[in-house]
């Protein structure tokens, strides 16, 4: 009986330390999305007190199931074994197992609340001079606006390197949140009622962002991404976005603009682009420095002129639910669908808006 | 006498489908309920695999994004409202009067109406597929994305009016329960000799009873902002939609606590049987359900960490969310002390209530995690959310059901299941939902958002969603196994004597099945654990089922069956119905349901027989 048991704890040993290790290869931190990879200080201050939390409950679970293990090999019941004895409880050990519990939970509380108030409060908020951005959430796509220099882009964030970056989140349909796992956790786009979430990037890099709360047919395909550069190249973005792209002569490009703002096409009713033209429509992302961008449609494809002729001939085919397929008039049907030389057209005049 | 305006007599001793149509028997309505459970539980499993097919790599195009949210959206409703609450329902139905010491319910056609009712709504839910597509909004329907303008499809509605046709199932099963538990107990049954499942039963019908008119509430608001223009959550006219998200959570949270505390109770009655053991510290146990039961109406907001409530809601309700841990805790920690020192029999049933503790003590921990305010920000919305409810839910409240319907099988059924079969799909089932659930920790914290049909490549997340997928059908298969275990047995199991386990409580004191009437006589209770007392202590008193006279001398009074609960229920659904499409099918459907309820209150009694 007593090598059996000691078989079955080993077996048991065994089962665990394959779990833990399991476990570490589970969250290896080096995935886009981890939220243990952290670079900046609100993920960072999120992730520690993650493993706070995770090393107290991993030594309850193991208590708990250890417990049970135990009993259940060392309690087995045996072959003509009576009854046990009766126990009806035991106080001061139950009082023990209120009261641990209760002390253990109100020291972890403590970094809990000071975390939550660090994460409100912005070390620097915009009237103290820190940045201000305003990141609008639409079905399903990411709209940036830099207030101060009046830069309006979609789906990329520029921020600066090592400084603070306020947003304020608004939604104009329905709820969604804002999230970028290395540098911040989610914090909802409400519409009719405002946010705000400070975020820092300590490193340069790109980092994906993603809406974490439902909002419909396309909800999986609601991406972003977060550009962190140097304050110098930051400014430098920042510059040349505020101005309109450079007019080309190309014809094609000419022919495309033409489209693009024509009665029979009607692009410019949703989309801006800034410079000549009558396009100031606010419905679609604006489209000012489109060819500027690394991607497009909500982040998920890269921004070539492969996927770019691919979206502007079915973009109900490339993201299924998406509004410009379903209410731009050349693509519902009510209209007659654009040529396969208006495309490449059009596609050339995008790819110049540099 | 002479008020009687329908004279339509009593159905007397109904055989057959009308005998199945007409019942008012706790047990019969009981069994209706838990097969009808089941089948909705693989219905519901289905929508699982399909969405796990769907999300086995990145980038599948397998099943198209609006499907999908529908299979999600149907997936946590059908789980919740038409499998998991029925399930306790059964168990309630059969077990609660056999344990108490009653011959039936208090209302017994009430009963059979909570049943019919439960059956219209699941009927109606599920119409929704072949009636322009089922809901897409999730269980939790946020607004404003079930409004008009942005989802003007059908499906939101059937989800609200089969939620209120539900509602009104389980609001009817809850008072009937309350008044049953605290009027009909066996003399000297005082509350704290109930036996535990029938006090976690008292207290999810009181939870059931606060929780459920919020949540209705809400749904009519919801309904009147879709038909009839009103204003509740349009943002366009100033609403503010964080209301429905107080509105569902205050309903919501406490729904958790419905869906748990009935298995807490199932397991607090295998553990002591099968340890020949009273249970540990029964006040505390009973106190600590009651504890979370009134904490749960405190803790909704940790729902809500991400809408912005600002830091001090946050901080307020990430200590009372801490604070649950510990009842929670208490009663794990008792159930320890309970196998403690026991002589344990690992059977099926216990075999499923000790996978509950160490399954459900994983997701209790998970769920302190989301109590931290901060990092519950990184989890909330992701897999590491889903890996934690289903946990609590899957592995927990499920596993202790089904280890009840083993447990209970006997008892219901006459026969026993087979042992070889029963720890198969055990331990099949606890492998393959930790197959398929735990790596969704990992995805989670690696990023992976919930209610997403598809992902980029690259993100880390294809070989845990492979896992998961894999697991998910080790899963099905395991419940293959149950299905087939239980209809054999069900047909031609072994005969199962009347306390098959040397169990404690007072259902096992008659023969299995029990009979009609249930008990010859209604016992009188002396002891907490009042079968196991008498079989120790006074077993000359024990007189063996069948050898009891049952004559006319002891003139057993039943309740008789009745036409009219299902026909009232019927007029439910065709209002339900009406209240979608027409005015005129939904005043059909009202005008049918008051004739009943008007019919039932003038039924003629037969004579006894």
């Amino acid at each position: 009986m007593l090598m059996t048991n000691r078989r079955f704890l080993r077996l048991i040993t065994l089962v665990l330390a394959g779990t833990l290790v399991i476990s570490l290869l589970g969250c290896t931190p080096s995935h886009p999305m981890s939220t243990f990879d952290t670079v900046g200080p609100v993920a960072r201050s999120q992730a520690i007190l993650f493993y706070v939390i995770f090393w107290v409950g991993l030594v309850v679970f193991i208590a708990v199931e250890a417990a049970i293990i135990y009993a259940a090999v060392r309690y087995r019941r045996r072959k003509d074994q009576g009854d046990p004895e009766q126990i009806h409880g035991n106080n001061k050990l139950e009082i023990a197992w209120t009261i641990v519990p209760v002390i253990i939970l109100a020291i972890v509380a403590i970094p809990t609340i000071i975390t939550i108030f660090d994460n409100a409060n912005s070390p620097k908020t915009p009237e103290e001079g820190g940045l201000l951005v305003e990141a609008i959430g639409h079905q399903w796509w990411f709209e940036f606006r830099y207030p101060e220099s009046g830069v309006v882009t979609a789906n990329e964030l520029h921020i600066p390197v090592g400084e603070v970056v306020n947003l304020n989140l608004a939604s104009i349909d329905v709820i969604h949140s804002f999230w970028i796992p290395k540098i911040a956790g989610k914090v909802d786009m409400i519409p009719g009622v405002g946010n705000t979430i400070w975020i820092q990037a300590d490193e340069p890099g790109e980092f994906y962002g993603q809406c974490a709360e439902f909002c419909g047919v396309a909800h999986a395909n609601m991406r972003f991404k977060v550009i962190a550069k140097p304050k110098a190249q930051f400014e430098q973005w920042l510059q040349d976005q505020a101005v309109a792209a450079l007019e080309s002569s190309d014809p094609l490009v000419i022919e495309g603009y033409d489209i693009f703002m024509s009665r029979r096409v009607l692009c410019f009713r949703c989309h801006t682009i800034d410079g000549p033209g009558i396009a100031r429509g606010t419905i679609g992302p604006n489209l000012t420095h489109f060819a500027s961008r690394d991607t497009f449609i909500g982040s998920i494809m890269d921004n070539t002129q492969e996927n770019l002729l691919r979206w502007l001939t079915d973009p109900g085919d490339v993201k299924e639910g998406n509004i410009m397929a379903r209410d731009a008039e050349v693509y519902n049907g009510t209209l007659p669908s654009l040529t396969e030389s208006q495309i490449s057209a059009l596609a050339a005049y995008l790819r110049s808006l540099k | 006498m002479t008020t009687k305006v329908f004279s339509i007599p009593r159905p007397i001793h109904p055989t057959g489908l009308w005998g199945w149509i007409t019942t008012i028997d706790h047990k019969r309505i009981g069994l209706l309920y838990g097969v009808t459970a089941f089948i909705l539980f693989i219905i519901g499993g289905i929508e699982a695999l399909l969405m796990r097919v769907q999300l086995t790599r990145s980038e599948l195009d397998i099943i198209s994004p609006e499907v999908y949210n529908q299979l999600f959206t149907m997936h946590g409703t059908t789980m919740i409202f038409l499998v998991i609450m029925p399930m306790g329902a059964a168990f309630f139905n059969y077990v609660i009067p056999l344990q108490i010491g009653a011959r039936d319910v208090a209302f017994p056609r009430l009963n059979a109406f909570s049943y019919w009712t439960f059956l219209a709504g699941a009927l109606m839910l599920n119409l929704s597929w072949f009636l322009g597509g089922a809901p897409n909004a999730g269980w939790f329907g946020y607004a404003p994305l079930t409004g008009e303008t942005v989802n003007p499809a059908t499906g939101i509605d059937f989800w609200i009016i089969s939620l209120q046709i539900l509602g009104v199932a389980s609001l009817a099963a809850a008072f009937n329960f309350i008044v049953t538990i605290i009027n009909m107990r066996a003399p000297g049954m005082s509350l704290m000799r109930m036996p535990l499942f029938t006090w976690m039963t008292l207290v999810t019908a009181i939870l059931l009873v606060l929780a459920f008119p919020v949540i209705t509430v809400a749904l009519i608001e919801l309904f009147f902002d879709r038909s009839y223009g009103t204003n509740f959550f349009v943002v366009a006219k100033g609403a503010n939609p964080i209301l429905w998200q107080h509105l569902f959570w205050v309903f919501g949270h406490p729904e958790v606590y419905i869906l748990i505390l009935p298995a807490m109770g199932i397991v607090s009655e295998i553990l002591p049987t099968f340890s020949k053991k009273p249970l540990f510290g029964y006040p505390a146990v009973v106190l600590a359900g009651v504890i979370i039961a009134f904490m749960g109406w405190m803790v909704w907001s940790h729902h809500m960490f991400t809408v912005g409530l600002g830091p001090i809601p946050n901080t307020v309700f990430a200590i009372t969310t801490m604070a649950i841990a510990v009842p929670t805790g208490i009663k794990i920690f008792n159930w320890l002390g309970t196998i403690w020192q026991g002589s344990i029999d690992l059977r099926t049933p216990m075999l499923f209530a000790l996978g509950f503790i160490s399954l459900f003590t994983m997701g209790g921990v998970s769920g302190v995690m989301h109590a931290i305010a901060p990092s519950d920000a990184q989890q909330q919305d992701t897999y590491f959310v889903v890996a934690h409810f289903h946990y609590v839910l899957f592995s927990g409240a499920l596993m202790a059901l089904m280890g009840g319907i083993y447990y209970w099988f006997p008892k219901f059924t006459g026969r026993m299941y087979n042992e070889t079969l029963g720890k198969t799909h055990f331990w099949m089932m606890f492998v393959a939902q930790n197959i398929t659930f735990f790596p969704m920790h990992f995805t989670g914290m690696d990023g992976m958002p919930r209610r997403i049909y598809t992902y980029a490549s690259g993100m880390g997340w294809d070989f845990w969603n492979e896992v998961s997928t894999a697991g998910a059908f080790l899963l099905a298969i395991s419940f293959v196994i149950f299905i087939f275990n239980i209809v054999k047995s069900w047909r031609n199991g072994d005969q199962a004597s009347g306390d098959p386990w040397d169990a404690r409580t007072l259902e096992w004191s008659i023969s299995s099945p029990p009979p009609e009437f249930n008990f010859v006589e209604i016992p009188t209770v002396r002891e907490r654990d009042d079968w196991w007392d008498r079989k120790r202590q006074h077993s000359e008193e024990i007189v063996p089922a069948g050898e009891i006279p049952v004559d006319e001398e002891h003139s057993i009074h039943l309740p008789q069956p009745s036409y009219w609960p299902i026909v009232v229920s019927i007029g439910l659904l065709t209002l339900g119905y009406g209240a979608i499409y027409s005015i005129p099918v939904g005043v059909m459907g009202a005008v049918i349901g008051t004739i009943g309820v008007y019919a039932w209150s003038f039924e003629p009694v037969n004579e006894p027989y």
